[in-house]
């Protein structure tokens, strides 16, 4: 079977459409990742012991299963107990969820990080817990982990055409139903892998820029 | 009640294939994560390029789309793959890749002064490798190589989309022949997790038994 460039220029439009929903999806499921990792990484560190105990025995059990089945899960099992999601939701919270559970170990090596003095001035200043975090902590912790989360949403989009097992329209799905409308798999699934490798690889240009912008921790 | 336990029969039957699955691809990544690792550590020039284009495209590109291509588009190139043969192709050479990269760093990580005796001892280039620097790299890969293989055996439920009937594709039967989504999918985590902690167990055994003997030398 020969490669055509007529097709190609046929599917374009429906492929690009896709693209759009992957890179909704992404950005979407990495702004939760974002927030959720904190949300885990606070939790962990919490003084109260069986809620630090159970988000961290929460967290280990969703690192270790397939984000797939987790996905499924979320589509299939909640509307059951009466909680209906578009596709696309159910699909950003598994990914966020996911993901949000690697990210939480980021945000607890980047909150490690910040020497002990810090803690201790922020006592000594007299500031009160809240104030602790959102001044004196967070602030320092967060820009040494930008490079190590990037790479963690660039494996996120990688991951987004699992979204298509859950009916949402993005690029893997719209190349499986070109495929299968006109029977021609060559060139809808090299395209998906080529747009998939073009992105990694300028990703991890812009991977090496922030890692030089934020990786050092200025002592 | 009795029902049940015939579905259970089916998701179990799903745990053998995952498992067979989960070991091939190990299998198959091992072999590429040292041949591509050591290309990469290489000293001509060819091999070094080969290394790193296979690592690069198989990171770049999602598990996902290398698994479709495997299944769909190489049959129009004339290689008809079983499903069971497309996701071992595809899961040992995505895993591979990413291994490739934890022994090229190990192998970097021993150091100078232990090559430096290789060539004191006047051992060839391979015999150094073989008895000296190997050994003692093959300790730090260990637990990245635990890591990898429950990523791996996470990767495996994608290979349910192109009708293999492992855990994640049981589960679907199960939930489209009951109706009931909470017992497939939960009973499928809970399995998933199972296996996972197993990995880590064996991996955390097999480090502690490989580690008798070298306290002394371990920095």
């Amino acid at each position: 079977m020969e490669w055509d460039w007529n097709f190609v220029r046929e599917i374009m439009p429906t492929l690009i459409q896709g693209v759009k929903i992957t890179i909704l999806a992404t950005i979407l499921g990495s702004i939760l990742a974002a927030i959720v990792g904190l949300a885990i990484a606070l939790a962990r560190r919490s003084e109260n012991r069986i809620v630090a105990r159970s988000v961290g025995w929460f967290a280990e059990f969703i690192r270790g299963t397939p984000l797939l089945v987790q996905l499924y899960f979320i589509f299939y099992v909640l509307p059951d107990i009466g909680i209906l999601l578009p596709p696309l939701v159910a699909g950003v919270i598994g990914l966020g969820l996911h993901y949000g559970t690697y990210t939480a170990e980021v945000y607890r090596a980047g909150i490690d990080n910040v020497p002990r003095g810090q803690w201790e001035a922020a006592k000594a200043c007299n500031l009160n817990g809240r104030h602790t975090w959102t001044h004196i902590i967070l602030p320092q912790a967060i820009p040494p982990m930008i490079p190590a989360l990037a790479n963690y949403f660039i494996a996120m989009f990688k991951e987004t055409p699992l979204l298509s097992a859950i009916t949402v329209l993005e690029l893997m799905n719209q190349a499986k139903s070109v495929a299968n409308t006109y029977y021609r798999y060559i060139e809808p699934m090299t395209l998906v892998g080529a747009f998939f490798l073009v992105i990694s690889l300028c990703s991890v240009v812009l991977l090496r820029w922030l890692e030089h912008r934020y990786g050092r921790i200025e002592r | 009640m009795t029902q049940w336990s015939g579905y259970l029969g089916l998701i179990l039957q799903g745990a053998l294939v995952t498992i067979e699955l989960t070991l091939m691809g190990s299998v198959l990544a091992l072999i590429m994560a040292f041949l591509a690792g050591m290309g990469r550590v290489s000293r001509f020039f060819i091999l070094r390029a080969i290394a790193t284009a296979y690592i690069e495209f198989f990171r770049g590109t999602s598990i996902f789309v290398q698994l479709f291509w495997a299944y769909f588009v190489l049959p129009f190139a004339g290689l008809s793959l079983t499903p069971l043969q497309a996701g071992v192709l595809a899961l040992g050479l995505n895993v591979g890749a990413y291994a490739a990269e934890v022994v090229r760093g190990a192998i970097l990580s021993v150091g100078r002064e232990q090559y430096e005796a290789c060539t004191a001892l006047n051992l060839g280039r391979w015999q150094g490798m073989r008895h000296v620097i190997l050994p003692q790299a093959l300790l730090v890969m260990l637990p990245t190589f635990g890591n990898n293989a429950i990523e791996l055996l996470k990767a495996t439920s994608v290979v349910s989309l192109i009708s293999l009937a492992d855990l994640t594709f049981q589960a679907q039967v199960v939930r489209s022949q009951t109706g009931s989504t909470l017992m497939p999918f939960a009973s499928v985590l809970v399995i998933y997790f199972a296996l996972a902690l197993i990995i880590s167990w064996g991996v955390r055994t097999l480090e502690r038994r490989m580690a008798r003997g070298l306290d002394g030398v371990r920095v």
